[in-house]
């Protein structure tokens, strides 16, 4: 435990370098190299505060909740009851059972509801961790995506909900609406682009650039001090679209989730990350 | 030539994603669309009654993935000139100093936000004036813009209309439509205008 301790003391005074590095507006370069040095500590789970959500979704996992009071370990993620293995990796997919192409939140939601009869508006309120206020939705997926660690994403789109998942995910991508005219494409549509100082990745082609982005997702942001999922980051780039608020587990995010899983396809998850 | 190399690839087995092999996704049903939109965002917060748009523009650029086809491009860049009000005294350049701080100001806008003046972070997309290091690249440079159009009068009030409505210019480009929306003041447009084409502006040093 001490040693944990010491290791995140050290983790944050870095990070707080390479923060402070951007904040003097150091060479796009520099703040590569100190971004590179603590790449190179997130495989280490003494220093990753994110392990603490992966720790705390174990226990939450088996913990018997809700009316019937029984654990989630009968939900079926995709790869059968209880299958943790890989599920992440396959996500968003379809499900028969919903008759709905679902990502890994909705699914969850979707379990605590029909498993455990848990009262999930709660759930929802507390969807983003804040200090004093722990989500459980950032622990399960914190533990539950990182079961599908050094794995690679696939998104077959075999199921025709899935492939018209994809196409709204898609044509969502590039649709331009509200105050500033943005869409997703206009600021994930070419390589080498910053807004800033800020690198944007390009996500409309498949390959490196959207393998890397997605395989590090879900990650504990330092700004905020929380460990952020997919949800989380829609949320925020809608945010700096100054559009309004998206619907929590809505199936527009999905849809654009999937869109974003297909072109990361290939990529190695290596997750909880460690981000800025 | 397209041909050959699709056919290459295909050989390859390198033509993108497994799907394009076998079934392709679906075109998207427009009302589908709509509803799924619908669905992320089901009511307008209060005060957001004219901030959430999507016209008959920002449709077609989202069709057609911002590649117009000519006359498509003619007909939308008509519909956009006709929107560009210039400031009732015709005068476009205001102060440079207040334009710098506007343009550096990237706050206000987001759902998180109190209501406050919105900044025009000008800086997320361009370079400016050289001494600031945190600039953009989404945009061209804008470093020197009015000693290069000799600050020709001119030439300011076509790049007022830019910063009024950049598809007045460009249709889908990818700067937002500053005046159009009443995103910026006019106040503040001229102020940024005035950024880039006073003699004494850093911008032009
Ligand atoms: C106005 C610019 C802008 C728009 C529009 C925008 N984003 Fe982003 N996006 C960013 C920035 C900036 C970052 C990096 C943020 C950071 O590092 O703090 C980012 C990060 C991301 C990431 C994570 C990248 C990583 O490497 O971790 C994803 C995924 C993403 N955006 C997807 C989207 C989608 C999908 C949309 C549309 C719904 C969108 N973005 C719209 C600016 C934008
Ligand atoms: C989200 C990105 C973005 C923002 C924010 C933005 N611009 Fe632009 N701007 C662009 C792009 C891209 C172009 C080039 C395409 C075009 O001409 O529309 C451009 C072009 C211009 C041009 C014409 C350049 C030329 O070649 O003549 C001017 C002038 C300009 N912007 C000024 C501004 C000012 C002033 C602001 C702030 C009030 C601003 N821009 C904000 C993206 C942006």
């Amino acid at each position: 435990m001490a040693n944990r301790v010491m290791r995140l003391v050290a983790l944050l005074a870095l990070l707080g370098t390479g923060a402070a590095a951007w904040a003097q507006q150091a060479s796009p370069v520099d703040t590569e190299k100190e971004l590179e040095k603590y790449r190179a500590m997130i495989n280490d789970p003494m220093s990753n505060p994110g392990y603490l959500n992966v720790d705390r979704g174990e226990v939450l996992w088996a913990t018997p909740r809700g009316a019937k009071n029984v654990s989630l370990e009968t939900c079926d993620l995709g790869m059968g009851p209880g299958k943790l293995e890989g599920a992440y990796a396959r996500l968003p997919r379809y499900f028969a059972d919903a008759d709905k192409v679902m990502d890994l939140e909705q699914r969850l939601l979707w379990c605590m509801q029909k498993i455990q009869d848990l009262d999930t508006a709660d759930i929802i309120r507390r969807r983003f961790g804040a200090p004093g206020r722990i989500s459980d939705m950032e622990d399960l997926v914190a533990f539950i995506a990182n079961k599908s660690s050094g794995m690679r994403y696939e998104a077959p789109l075999a199921h025709a909900k899935e492939q018209e998942a994809y196409a709204i995910g898609e044509a969502l991508f590039y649709r331009r609406s509200d105050i500033m005219d943005f869409s997703c494409a206009t600021c994930h549509s070419e390589d080498g682009r910053r807004i800033r100082l800020q690198a944007l990745p390009n996500l409309v082609k498949a390959g490196k650039n959207a393998q890397d982005t997605m395989g590090s997702w879900p990650t504990y942001r330092v700004s905020q001090s929380q460990t952020r999922t997919m949800q989380h980051r829609l949320w925020d780039c809608y945010r700096q679209m100054r559009a309004p608020e998206p619907v929590y587990l809505s199936d527009g995010l999905t849809a654009l989730t999937l869109f974003l899983v297909k072109q990361g396809e290939g990529g190695e998850i290596n997750v909880p990350s460690i981000k800025r | 030539m397209k041909t050959i190399v699709s056919v290459l690839l295909l050989s390859l087995g390198l033509a993108g994603p497994a799907w394009a092999q076998g079934t392709k996704p679906q075109p998207v049903d427009p009302a589908k669309l709509e509803a799924i939109t619908k669905a992320m965002w089901p009511r307008t917060p209060q005060g957001w009654e004219n901030r959430i748009s999507f016209d008959e523009t920002q449709k077609l650029c989202s069709q057609y993935r911002n590649e117009l086809p000519n006359d498509v491009f003619e007909k939308v860049r008509a519909r956009e000139v006709a929107t560009v009000k210039f400031p009732a005294d015709g005068q476009v350049l205001g102060d440079w100093k207040a334009g710098r701080r506007i343009a550096n100001d990237g706050r206000g806008g987001t759902f998180t936000d109190r209501p406050m003046t919105n900044g025009a972070n000008c800086y997320a997309c361009h370079q400016m004036e050289p001494a600031e290091l945190s600039y953009g690249t989404l945009g061209p440079s804008l470093h020197l813009y009015g000693k290069n159009r000799g600050f020709s009068p001119d030439e300011a009030k076509a790049t007022y209309a830019k910063i009024y409505n950049s598809m007045s210019v460009m249709p889908c480009s990818t700067m937002p439509r500053f005046g159009y929306h009443a995103f910026l003041t006019e106040q503040q447009m001229k102020d940024v205008t005035a950024l880039l084409f006073d003699p004494e502006s850093p911008v032009n040093k």
